[in-house]
């Protein structure tokens, strides 16, 4: 069975433990994770969960039944085969020897990145986009010597103008 | 009104209509005990905490209700796991309040703290821990709610000491209304008459019946539905008795213990229709290949039962009582043409089946625990409730009990829990007291919650215990036997109790048959003795459960006898 990445929106309600039962139903049934994102919604009690899973379409249609299946879960929405936006941001905190930082700039003009940080020997890029923007610029600066990363997992919304 | 937290409780249990309830004090719920003891709420005490909700299990299944279990935090939440985890899995309608340390106590590894919302989460329906003594009132309506509503299911509510004794100004709640949650009761009517052409087309129709028929008290409907249509039926270990055992149409259980003839049909039918069943692993065996002939129709309150582990040709999500009774009135405005003439053929070959691989034993000199069992059957005439443990007892008890109605069969289906008989035959005797309540069990599964006995005494309930005595583990044993080439890793039970004088020392009535022909003079006694017995069958000590289907084997391939 062919196993496609999914990316899957849900409205859950702001309580304690309603994380906790989302990541346990992933473990307890062996589905995937492979990004987590959590924030509150315009309403304080209610929360958005954004999560990109792998999985044959089958064990896609499990997940997301479980997922409704949980008492605090309101909605879950299926991204994947609609039309929605996606973004992801990472910081990037990468060598930037004096002889390298000409470069290193250029690449932040050429990806419209920003530099929030800089140290002596090292800058620090915030980066925001889709996936491929991002792995575009990790393997360019990947040869300049990436000190640490830290990435948000993605966060998406639906294209349609009605609200999901 | 100014009330503490415990007297909210007893509040809302009395609003709830809660009678009796299982369990087991301790320091957590003190406040909470203190207050129970001035209501006319009957608690039984048990002896261990697992079986105060097993006992909760069988009072909720016998009752067609919901079972109520109070615990101590730490040890005394812990040991309800198995018991949660047990009715989660056969969807039973408990609900579990276990007391929690102090809120200001909370993760800081406290005296008896445990972290009890955590440990369940994957094994209740929902659980709660109430923080605020104003919460309190809605938790516990929720709770009851949620168990008994859609699927049900085991709830717990963890509630902290300080929770229970703080004194607050009490309002009933109103009605609950909870947004995320709503059950589908209502059939979606054009999968239902989809499902109908399928009915009218099929040659060779079968019906699988589960526990779902039972939870929805669909016996009726179904059993409309099978006549009405001349499909023969089968049903999962939880469905049995949701239909006749002793009608023409009953197929017997399918699955890895089931009859020849309804694993037969299930793999030549060319439409089985699923009701409140979720294709158990122990029902289909190698799915790639089960009803491999048929056209699917699948309905259950709970979607992902449907899709889960058989792909199928008609999902239908509802609740079976209301769509059986659509989709009967469906069917009476439909010509189903001459029903006998275009059955015949397939229910002959049925009978044909039946006839030759019956299920079988041979009674010689030493007793065949099926024949304890069949003579169980003719002297209750089939009418009494009937709990077991796990293992070999448990499937002679489902083959060779023949269950004419729903809520006689108590079982530990899914999880399979040995030392759930017992205290489920406890629960099972406060809801029907007027009723016979037998566990059959194994000498093995028996000893895990025998402390039971105690609570059957300090209760004055005559359950009556049938221990199929054959000094094994027998199922462990049997696969032993016929996969393990006979060696009986630690499943010999070197040294047992004497049953006899141990049920004497419970202050219950304890008997013995050792030769075929005291069977049934034992069995004649100790039912008909108006208390607790225990009765010590000594049986052959290697007979096998047949037919069997290997794990992983197709349920058409079956070893029998």
């Amino acid at each position: 069975m062919i196993e496609e990445k999914h990316v899957l929106s849900i409205l859950v309600e702001n309580q304690p433990g309603v994380l906790s039962r989302i990541s346990g139903l992933f473990s307890g049934r062996g589905y995937n994770i492979d990004s987590l994102c959590v924030a509150e919604t315009t309403e304080p009690n209610v929360s958005r969960i954004t999560i990109v899973t792998t999985g044959s379409k089958q064990i896609i249609e499990q997940i997301i039944k479980q997922l409704h299946k949980l008492i605090n879960v309101i909605k879950v929405i299926e991204l994947t085969g609609t039309e929605f936006v996606q973004r992801e941001m990472a910081l990037i905190k990468v060598k930037a020897k004096p002889e390298h930082r000409a470069e290193v700039l250029r690449m932040v003009d050429i990806f419209r990145c920003k530099i929030v940080d800089v140290g002596l020997e090292h800058y620090t890029i915030e980066i925001t986009g889709d996936e491929d923007k991002l792995s575009a610029i990790l393997s360019l600066l990947k040869p300049l010597g990436i000190k640490e990363i830290a990435k948000t997992g993605i966060i998406a919304l639906s294209r349609e103008p009605k609200i999901v | 009104m100014k009330l503490t937290g415990a007297q909210i409780l007893m509040e809302v249990l009395k609003e709830e209509g809660v009678k009796t309830i299982f369990g087991f004090p301790g320091g957590a719920v003190i406040d909470i005990y203190d207050e129970l003891a001035k209501t006319d709420i009957h608690h039984v005490l048990v002896r261990h905490e697992q079986g105060a909700v097993h006992a909760a299990d069988g009072y909720a299944r016998a009752s067609g209700g919901v079972g109520v279990v109070l615990v101590t935090s730490g040890p005394g939440a812990t040991n309800t796991v198995t018991g949660i985890a047990s009715a989660y899995m056969d969807s039973i309608p408990i609900v579990v309040f276990t007391g929690q340390v102090p809120t200001q106590l909370i993760g800081n590894d406290a005296f008896q703290e445990v972290d009890i919302v955590g440990i369940t989460r994957p094994c209740t329906k929902h659980n709660y821990l109430v923080k605020d003594t104003n919460d309190l009132a809605r938790i516990v309506k929720e709770a009851f709610y949620i168990a008994q509503s859609g699927r049900p299911g085991p709830v717990l509510v963890d509630i902290p000491k300080n929770v229970a004794a703080t004194r607050i100004d009490y309002k009933p709640p109103k009605k609950i209304q909870l947004k995320s949650y709503n059950p589908t009761y209502k059939p979606n009517m054009r999968q239902l008459s989809k499902a109908v052409s399928l009915i009218k087309d099929a040659k060779k129709p079968v019906i699988f019946a589960g526990g779902g028929v039972v939870l929805s008290k669909a016996s009726k409907e179904i059993t409309e539905l099978a006549q009405k249509t001349k499909i023969p039926l089968t049903s999962s270990l939880m469905g049995l008795g949701a239909f006749p055992g002793t009608d023409p149409l009953w197929l017997g259980m399918i699955g890895m213990h089931g009859t020849y003839r309804a694993n037969m049909s299930t793999g030549a039918c060319d439409l089985l229709i699923g009701i409140g069943v979720r294709f158990d692993d122990r029902v289909t065996g190698k799915t790639d290949v089960f009803a491999s002939q048929a056209k699917i129709i699948h309905i259950d309150i709970d979607p992902t039962s449907i899709q889960k582990n058989i792909p199928v040709t008609i999902p239908i999500v509802g609740d079976c009582k209301i769509t059986l009774g659509q989709l009967n009135k469906l069917l009476d405005k439909e010509d189903l043409g001459n029903l006998n003439e275009k059955r015949k053929k397939w229910l002959e070959q049925i009978e044909e089946w039946k006839s030759t691989k019956p299920l079988a034993y041979v009674q010689k000199d030493i007793i065949k625990p099926q024949f304890v069992v069949e003579k169980l059957y003719e002297l209750t005439k089939g009418k009494a409730i009937i709990t077991t443990e796990v293992g070999q007892n448990q499937m002679w008890a489902a083959q060779y009990y023949h269950f004419d109605k729903p809520n006689h069969f108590i079982t530990s289906g899914g999880l399979g829990v040995m030392g759930f008989g017992l205290p489920a035959a406890i629960g099972a005797q406060l809801a029907c007291p007027k009723k016979l309540v037998v566990d059959i069990a194994g000498d093995g599964s028996i000893q895990m919650n025998i402390q039971e006995m105690a609570t059957a005494a300090q209760c004055g309930l005559p359950v009556k215990v049938v221990i199929l005595n054959n000094g094994y583990l027998g199922m462990v044993r049997q696969w032993q036997e016929l996969f393990y080439k006979k060696r009986y890793s630690q499943t010999r039970i070197e040294f047992a109790p004497d049953f006899v004088k141990l049920a004497e020392a419970y202050g219950a009535v304890g008997l013995r048959a050792t030769k075929p022909e005291e069977v049934e003079e034992v069995l004649k006694k100790g039912l008909s003795t108006p208390k607790a017995v225990i009765m010590d069958f000594v049986v052959e000590q290697e007979e096998c459960v047949y037919p069997m289907v290997p794990a992983g084997a197709p349920i058409t391939e079956m070893l029998l006898v």
